[in-house]
């Protein structure tokens, strides 16, 4: 009993400390004390963050062999190699808390670690590569402008790096769909339909209003989150119908006007049930995504072993020389 | 044939055999044995890339007829492409991948090496680039090689098949014709027969130790170069080609 | 043979340009030294970030302990007479 006691009391100048730190706005560093609800909500989150970016390869990768030009076929071989290093980094990242790369892929496969609903959705024509870039990656990055200054370190500094490279990727997308919307009617009409299908998706990206959300609180009190959902939502919003203006698109959403009052623009209701159907599997592309992933890792699973076993011969052949 | 002619057929083959290559590799995108290997792959692709757009622009530039680098990867049809058949067979598992990148860019930096001191300044400055992006190629499939070799029963089995399958497809790397022969006699060109040699002579380095054998003697395919290919090319050049064709007027 | 399956971890450290410091950039998985470095090549150098590369098994850095902070760092705080700012020079004393 009073062991016990004697235990919650370190319990409770650890976490004194550790708060103590978050409220400074010192970074938190691997080997630092954490509650345990911080690190499970980091690895829960940083996972996900990960396996969005390599799932996310998947829509994208689908269009490689038919990019229309040799400068598109360059431009979106990269981006897309860019979202596997992002993948690398946030796993790279979430190792530092104790949890490998291979259980992060085990937790995918099981249906116990998430990743973006967006990925969920099929790129169907060349301009749902421009609509993921501009919106998807746009409603991304704003997310991930704001994560840069999250309270883990390892987390932040993948952030940053992460931040300075997508910095592109927004741009190619908006290219894309500019240049279609300056061409024939066919690449137009393909461009506006395009829209239509990301534009609603891409705002389910922020996640559910703020007052639904379970895990906002302590998220922002531990300052892993800088920045509630619909803030960033109406961040995203507020820069986007601007960009949508100057090519000729039409976002397709007839309650969209500018409000004074807030310095924000109003938005029609989002189908949360829609929202709800995807990320509960219902998705048209769940399945595809998922047994993509798993046929892969099984595929590579010889040539890993074949590395390992190399390299132990090589360590003994050392050792006996 | 003029000169003109040989260096227009010159640089589309060198042109083509990238662009194929590189359409084969960007295939491995979000399909690698490991995240790493992946970027590794796609770098290899985006590098091939660069050095199509590079031969190809010259190409066009050469033949006189304002054709760009997207008009002769995005309007030719089968019979006028001139790639290598080994760049174009299907990727088949990462034994296979490593294989022909093993093949093709030990071939290309000793082919490069030569070709950097061409009389032609724009073939020698696109060659001395594309060395030192082909260096790292032939490093890396010679890394993997061994480890695959060397590795578990299952991965030397399946390094050995790649090695056997491919084997028949290295010859026409090697071959030349009417166009070879006169660019090579106006110092443009590079001369083949020492390339094979180094060539063969690395192969059979590696494969040793790497625990493989070096495949017999056997007929060697050909036709690529005189636009006779494979099955396999018409299905990537439909894939490659299809926005460009479904909609002429587009520019994208 | 590891029972993780992809492979094992390494720091890799970057050289922005000859002469300066290596810098942690990230980790990468591979199973032997010679992947490490390709990897980290493939990974970090993808937009011209470097000139040199190391790389070193991630289980063999040591990382000091945070709880011991007070005593390995704040002892420094308080020798200012290591500063060159510490010194009272003379009026008119050039180059020193």
């Amino acid at each position: 009993m009073e062991l016990l006691e004697k235990n919650e009391q370190v319990q409770t100048e650890l976490l004194r400390h550790f708060e103590n730190k978050i409220e400074k706005g010192d970074s938190i560093e691997p080997r630092d004390k954490m509650p345990d609800g911080y690190r499970k909500h980091l690895i829960r989150q940083m996972s996900q963050h990960a396996h969005s970016e390599v799932i996310g390869m998947q829509p994208e990768g689908n269009w490689i062999t038919r990019a229309p030009s040799l400068r598109a076929k360059q431009i979106l071989l990269a981006k897309i190699q860019d979202e596997g290093g992002h993948g690398l980094y946030l796993y790279s990242a979430a190792e530092t808390l104790g949890i490998s790369r291979d259980e992060m892929i085990s937790q995918l496969h099981s249906g116990k670690a998430k990743y973006s609903n967006i990925f969920n959705y099929p790129a169907l024509t060349w301009a749902d590569i421009g609509a993921i870039g501009w919106l998807v990656d746009g409603a991304a990055i704003v997310n991930q402008v704001s994560l840069q200054r999250t309270s883990y370190g390892p987390y932040s500094r993948a952030m940053v790096r992460i931040c300075k490279e997508e910095s592109f990727h927004q741009r190619q997308g908006y290219e894309i769909m500019a240049k279609m919307m300056s061409g024939t009617d066919a690449q137009k009409e393909m461009a506006q339909d395009a829209m239509n299908r990301w534009w609603w998706p891409s705002l389910m990206m922020f996640g559910p209003h703020d007052s639904e959300s379970p895990h906002t609180g302590d998220a922002v009190k531990w300052k892993i989150k800088r920045h509630s959902n619909d803030e960033l939502r109406a961040k995203f919003i507020d820069k986007t119908v601007q960009q949508a203006e100057v090519i000729g698109l039409t976002i397709p959403d007839k309650d969209l006007k500018w409000n004074d009052a807030t310095g924000h623009y109003d938005h029609g209701a989002i189908d949360w049930n829609e929202f709800y159907k995807v990320i509960s599997g219902s998705g048209p592309c769940n399945h595809q995504r998922m047994e993509h992933h798993k046929r892969v890792h099984a595929e590579g699973a010889w040539v890993r072993e074949a590395a390992e076993a190399y390299r132990a011969k090589q360590e003994k052949q050392l050792l006996h020389s | 044939m003029t000169k003109e002619e040989a260096l227009y057929k010159y640089s589309l083959k060198m042109g083509d055999n990238a662009l194929v290559h590189s359409y084969r590799l960007s295939e491995w995108c979000s399909n690698a044995p490991l995240l790493e290997e992946d970027l590794a792959l796609t770098n290899f692709a985006l590098d091939m890339i660069g050095r199509a757009q590079a031969f190809l622009t010259y190409a066009g530039q050469v033949e006189g007829k304002d054709r760009t680098d997207d008009d002769l990867a995005y309007r030719r049809s089968e019979r006028l492409f001139t790639n290598s058949l080994i760049t174009e067979l299907p990727n088949g598992d990462f034994a296979h991948t490593i294989a022909r990148l093993l093949f093709v860019s030990v071939f290309e930096r000793y082919f490069f090496t030569a070709l950097q001191h061409s009389s032609d300044t724009t073939l020698a400055a696109i060659a001395a680039k594309t060395l030192k992006e082909v260096k790292y190629h032939a490093t890396h499939a010679t890394e993997w090689t061994m480890r695959l070799g060397d590795g578990t029963s299952e991965s030397k089995k399946r390094m050995q098949a790649a090695i056997n399958n491919l084997w028949m497809y290295t010859g026409e790397l090697f071959e030349t014709d009417e166009a070879d022969a006169m660019l090579q006699g106006l110092n443009i060109g590079v001369d083949m027969p020492p390339i094979k040699e180094n060539w063969l002579q690395y192969i059979k380095g590696t494969l040793a130790a790497a625990n493989l054998t070096l495949p017999e003697d056997t007929f060697m395919q050909t036709g690529g170069h005189k636009g006779i290919h494979t099955e396999h090319l018409g299905h990537i050049l439909s894939e490659m080609q299809y926005l460009q064709r479904a909609y002429p007027d587009a520019k994208w | 043979m590891t029972k993780d399956s992809q492979l094992g971890t390494w720091e890799v450290f970057m050289q922005s340009k000859p002469g300066a410091n290596y810098i942690h950039a990230g980790s990468v998985h591979a199973s032997d030294k010679g992947m490490a470095l390709q990897n980290a090549r493939d990974t970090y150098t993808r937009r011209g970030e470097g000139t040199s590369i190391w790389v070193v098994p991630s289980e063999a850095i040591t990382a000091s302990n945070p709880d011991d902070n007070d005593m390995l760092f704040d002892p420094a705080n308080d020798k200012v007479y290591r500063m060159p700012t510490f010194y009272v020079m003379p009026e008119g004393a050039k180059a020193i």
